[in-house]
């Protein structure tokens, strides 16, 4: 049984009538009845979805149907091996890492996993990873750089954990120590936020030649109910937060912190999980075709000049500033 | 993502308030009198409790001259934030800084050094494009000039008003000391209390030497987000200096009053001339 959120209920409620309806179209009058509801939520679809707010696409980002990395590599991978482990301290199943193959093309693949069923989202601890989980995604990813294979990421979480251990063993090192790893890595890099962004955390493995959001993820320097909470001092604000801080995908693509935006099937992801798998497939492919041109020197060079760009900033006339 | 600490124990401020001659210390309690504390560089000489202070003061505490740099960087407002625009004024007026760190070349003992301070003063020093840009452009002008870089941590973590942008930034840093890094610079991090989470999870941890003043609160996540989290009591001196330093984090744990001798000597070690 589908989940779905209250502005969704409007759409969900014709889609049932439709179902009702196809079960008896042979009767009189049934078949008009179905056209004119198709026609209204086509309608509806557009009407919704054309506007979306950005809590709403909060929400989809969140949606409990959303796909998320293991649903990918179902959807996206011939063939996929898994790696675990860090070789330091343990094995961090908030993030999948491990040799895929899409399309014939063999690259390393590493994405956070929130996890599906209630169990799945404890073992997975919603995809809040450990400094393990960020040392685990750097072994993997320079296995790539060693056998030149190009790294996808997959971005979908709340955020790094806070927790006692977690800061015990470096969570803060374990970010920073990725930050520039990946910064210096020589092979291609693509990451793709498929729903949640949240922070540093998803920075920790964010750092890419290419990055690119899916239409209704979202990616943001604290969530809409911390920013809400410190700010107004209410986390029910947070809707107003989440415009405020400018986290969407087009908000970010005109903030130039990411390169292109991958279109969502009408109504979600989650209505379409194959056609998802299959836009973002697309657009990393292509990205590593372009990128796998470019000597590593130069690879490098312009991902880290990519960064050292941004930022916006008042440079005062001098002359002005006698202090 | 900032870190707030509540009313009572807020810092003290640092200019004198009007009749302020004696002030209560935040951890033993003991009256002190204001200007014997600011003599004993603002180190409790009761209890040794580390009081906050401002960029300016670390730069009369540790260098022997110093010229600042890009003084006419100040912060836009890029995503329209609400109210930033007065914050950022009054903390201007109350800092005399245009944002939270300082940066220049210093002159430490013998040692020509590319130094940045920041200043939890001024925004709780949290980082946005300001501190994000000059960071970088003081790596570029020590690794120019094959000066060591220091770096002065006193933040909450990132700019919240500057959104994704102040985000960027770590990976900006990073990115910069990676070039820094291969081209064989030295990088000696100084944590002062606080310098947690944005911050902490990009340049500060990249030192190839961590020093840490005792008691600071070093780590990722804020204390009270980890109780709320795990809504458990934290153990005792969770993610302070001490704390830090068992479990491997830091190099050393060194006073306020030993921190310049500390760092000359570090950098006669890593110094190739005779001085
Ligand atoms: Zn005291």
């Amino acid at each position: 049984m589908a989940k779905y959120l209250d502005f969704e209920e409007p759409i969900v409620k014709i889609e049932n009538r439709i179902k009702e309806l196809e079960l008896i179209k042979d009767e009189a009058g049934v078949q008009e009845e179905l056209d004119r509801l198709r026609a209204e939520l086509q309608r509806l679809y557009r009407e919704i979805y054309a506007s979306l707010t950005p809590w709403q696409r909060v929400m989809l980002a969140r949606h409990p149907d959303r796909p998320y990395t293991l649903d990918y590599i179902k959807l996206m991978t011939e063939d996929f091996i898994e790696l675990h482990g860090d070789r330091r301290f343990g094995d961090d199943p908030a993030v999948i890492t491990g040799l895929a193959t899409i399309d014939g093309e063999k690259i390393i693949l590493v994405g956070q996993e929130k996890g599906r069923t209630t169990r799945d989202k404890i073992v997975r601890n919603f995809g809040m990873m450990h400094p393990e989980g960020y040392r685990k995604a750097l072994r993997v990813m320079k296995l790539g750089e060693k056998f030149h294979r190009p790294v996808l990421t997959l971005i979908d979480t709340p955020g790094a954990y806070p927790g006692i251990g977690a800061e015990e063993r470096g969570q803060a090192e374990a970010i920073a120590y990725n930050l520039r790893e990946m910064a210096s890595l020589r092979t291609p890099i693509v990451a793709v936020v498929t729903g949640e962004g949240g922070s540093g955390g998803a920075l920790g493995i964010g750092v890419a030649d290419r990055v690119y959001m899916l239409e209704n993820a979202f990616y943001s320097v604290i969530s809409p109910e911390g920013c809400a909470a410190i700010l107004w001092r209410d986390a029910a604000k947070a809707p107003e937060a989440a415009a405020a801080l400018k986290i969407t995908a087009q908000d970010l693509l005109e903030l130039r912190v990411i390169d292109g935006i991958i279109p969502e099937p009408l109504g979600g992801a989650h209505r379409n999980p194959k056609e998802t798998a299959d836009n973002i497939k697309k657009v990393v492919l292509d990205a590593f075709r372009e990128l796998k041109k470019l000597p590593p020197d130069e690879l490098v060079r312009k991902r880290r000049e990519k960064y050292q760009r941004m930022g916006v900033i008042n440079i005062e006339d001098t002359q002005n500033t006698p202090n | 993502m900032i870190f707030r600490r509540k009313k009572k124990l807020k810092p003290v401020p640092p200019k004198p308030v009007p009749d302020g001659l004696w002030l209560k210390c935040d951890k033993c309690s003991n009256i002190l009198y204001r200007k014997e504390l600011e003599k004993n560089l603002s180190v409790c000489p009761k209890c040794g409790h580390h009081f906050r202070i401002p960029a300016r003061r670390y730069i009369q505490i540790l260098t022997d001259g110093f010229e600042e740099f890009d003084k006419n960087l100040s912060p836009a407002n890029p995503l329209n934030f609400r109210e930033y625009e007065e914050k950022l004024r009054k903390d201007q007026e109350k800092t005399g800084l245009k944002d939270a760190i300082v940066t220049g070349k210093a002159k430490i003992g013998p040692h020509t050094v590319a130094l940045g301070v920041m200043d939890f003063f001024f925004r709780g020093g949290s980082m946005g494009s300001v501190v994000g840009e000059k960071v970088k452009r003081l790596i570029y002008y020590a690794m120019e000039n094959n000066f060591p870089l220091i770096i002065v941590g006193a933040s909450g973590g990132a700019r919240m008003q500057e959104g994704i942008l102040s985000l960027m930034q770590m990976a900006k840093t990073a990115a910069t000391l990676a070039e820094f890094h291969e081209n064989g610079g030295l990088f000696i991090s100084v944590l002062t209390d606080p310098t947690m989470a944005g911050v902490m999870a990009s340049y500060a941890s990249l030192g190839d030497i961590i020093i840490a003043e005792p008691g600071a609160l070093i780590g990722f996540a804020g204390p009270r987000v980890i109780q709320q989290t795990i809504k458990k009591e934290l153990p005792p001196g969770f993610q302070r200096a001490e704390f830090m330093l068992k479990h491997g984090m830091v190099d050393i744990v060194v006073p306020r009053q030993k921190l310049k001798d500390t760092i000359v000597k570090i950098l006669d070690f890593f110094s190739n001339e005779k001085h």
